[in-house]
């Protein structure tokens, strides 16, 4: 049964892979990286388990906390790129 | 009891995997944003502490299972922050759900809720 849920995280990381090649926005593409790494640590976990490579959990917990960080860091960086352009529209026409 | 135990843990991992796939594919194949982080997120949350606490059955108790219901801990908390950051950021950038996507005036500052 660790194996079907290891192939099932495998499948979902491909479909966000999937999502972050295709997505229209970089939202979209942030949305799929950021679950893109929450399976990740998943796979670390489990994977590491069924290997029992048992350190791997160390490098899970490391991982869910960077991925945390990354998304919060990525999305206050993205998160008024749009709206100051659309501020400065009517800013140049007055 | 092993046996049990076993089950539990197989039972766990499946509904696990399943809510997983469901996800993706929800991500993959919803029409706008606001749509795929809810099926992102909501199912995130829930597959996560299944399959952990699915791989938290199998293992006997020692540091590594005090490791294991971290990362869950974690994993529960920021989880929905993430998600709930990544809307916020979204309705901030300009983009708006595709039933409200004619109406202007709401929530021009992306502050006030439609």
């Amino acid at each position: 049964m660790l194996t079907v849920a290891i192939v099932a995280i495998m499948v979902t990381m491909f479909l966000a892979l999937i999502r972050t090649f295709l997505g229209p926005t970089e939202y979209d593409r942030m949305l799929a990286a950021n679950s893109f790494g929450t399976k990740t640590v998943l796979l670390i976990a489990l994977g590491g388990h069924a290997l029992s490579w048992h350190s791997f959990l160390d490098v899970a917990l490391l991982y869910a906390l960077v991925n945390f960080v990354g998304t919060i860091a990525v999305m206050r960086f993205f998160e008024y790129s749009n709206a100051s352009e659309e501020r400065d529209d009517p800013g140049a026409a007055a | 009891m092993m046996v049990i135990l076993e089950w539990l843990s197989g039972l766990c991992l499946l509904l696990g995997g399943v809510l997983c796939i469901t996800g993706g594919v929800g991500l993959l194949r919803m029409p706008d944003f606001f749509s795929r982080v809810h099926a992102s997120g909501v199912t995130e949350t829930l597959a996560a502490p299944l399959l952990l606490s699915g791989l938290l059955l199998q293992m006997e108790l020692s540091l590594d299972s005090v490791k294991v219901i971290m990362i869950l801990i974690l994993v529960l908390a920021t989880n929905p922050t993430a998600t709930h950051a990544m809307a916020k950021a979204t309705l901030h950038g300009g983009q708006r759900p595709l039933e409200f996507a004619n109406d202007k005036d709401i929530g021009g500052d992306g502050l006030s809720k439609p």
